[in-house]
């Protein structure tokens, strides 16, 4: 028994996973040079994705790859080199040690309050089963989207195309 | 294994982005903290369509929902900084002040 739980496959993968994601997040804050910081985010987003792919959700956890740990990685390692001048920039940059605190305990106090919720809660029954749809994702996914959720699809794209538009008109050098 | 570890982890992972998005005062870094978080919701809404009594497919779809308006998100983000910073010179949240009252 681990924390409680039966030592299986699934479990080991979940601490693993979840030492990853935590570890790699308090480098990120706590790193200063600004290329080990973006290292440091995609392994939270890949760990993420892993922990997708634990849930059954596979076609969600390639999506987070691609996008996370693709595209938005670079996307922020680009700014990064705009904005520093090269890569040896650090980023000194934080509040004093009072607010620090003053913020970390407030954080606990959240944080611990969640946990506490979730520990005393009665939830609904577990399955054990990796995978507890019967059919691929893939295909209950496409049939969710495109028969339920069509108006918000529509609009989740023409969100992605005014954005795309708008950040080239943000970021264009005015003449 | 159950619902509880992964709603922990998501908590946890929240917490991480809470403490980096209020405490540090580079722009991008503000930005990835927020995208932390909103995987920590993903890890929620996932967890959820797995261990419900009957699971229900919603929950992903809803996560590639919020994968989207993320990523527009930081386009935009993105693009503010980079104007922002060819006009002042700087990342600094504390700098933006150009349209505080």
């Amino acid at each position: 028994m681990l924390f409680g739980l039966p030592i299986t496959g699934a479990t080991i993968t979940y601490f693993v996973l979840a030492l990853i994601i935590i570890v790699s997040g308090v480098f990120m804050l706590t790193l200063t040079n600004v290329m080990h910081m973006a290292v440091s985010l995609v392994g939270v987003f890949l760990g993420v994705a892993g922990i997708f792919i634990l849930l059954g959700a596979d076609f969600v956890g390639l999506v987070q790859v691609m996008v996370y740990a693709g595209a938005i990685t670079i996307l922020m390692v680009f700014a990064l080199m705009l904005t520093h001048r090269g890569l040896n920039g650090h980023l000194q940059g934080e509040v004093g040690p009072f607010r620090g605190t003053l913020t970390f305990l407030s954080v606990a106090i959240i944080v611990g309050t969640l946990l506490y919720a979730i520990r005393s809660t009665p939830w609904p029954g577990s399955t054990t089963a990796l995978q507890p749809f019967h059919q691929s994702t893939v295909n209950l996914i496409a049939n969710a989207i495109f028969h339920q959720y069509t108006v918000a699809f529509e609009l989740v794209s023409a969100v992605l195309t005014v954005a795309l538009v708008g950040a080239a008109v943000i970021a264009r050098k005015e003449e | 294994m159950a619902l509880q570890p992964f709603l922990a982890l998501g908590a946890v992972l929240f917490g991480i982005g809470l403490y980096g998005a209020l405490t540090k005062r580079n722009l991008i870094i503000v930005l990835i903290s927020i995208e932390m978080m909103l995987n920590a919701a993903n890890i929620n809404l996932v967890a959820f369509a797995h261990f419900l009594p009957k699971p229900n497919i919603e929950g992903q779809v809803y996560a590639l929902f919020n994968i989207a308006i993320a990523a527009a998100e930081v386009a935009v983000g993105l693009a503010i900084l980079l104007s922002f910073f060819r006009a002042r010179n700087t990342s600094d949240v504390r700098d933006m002040n150009a349209m505080k009252w």
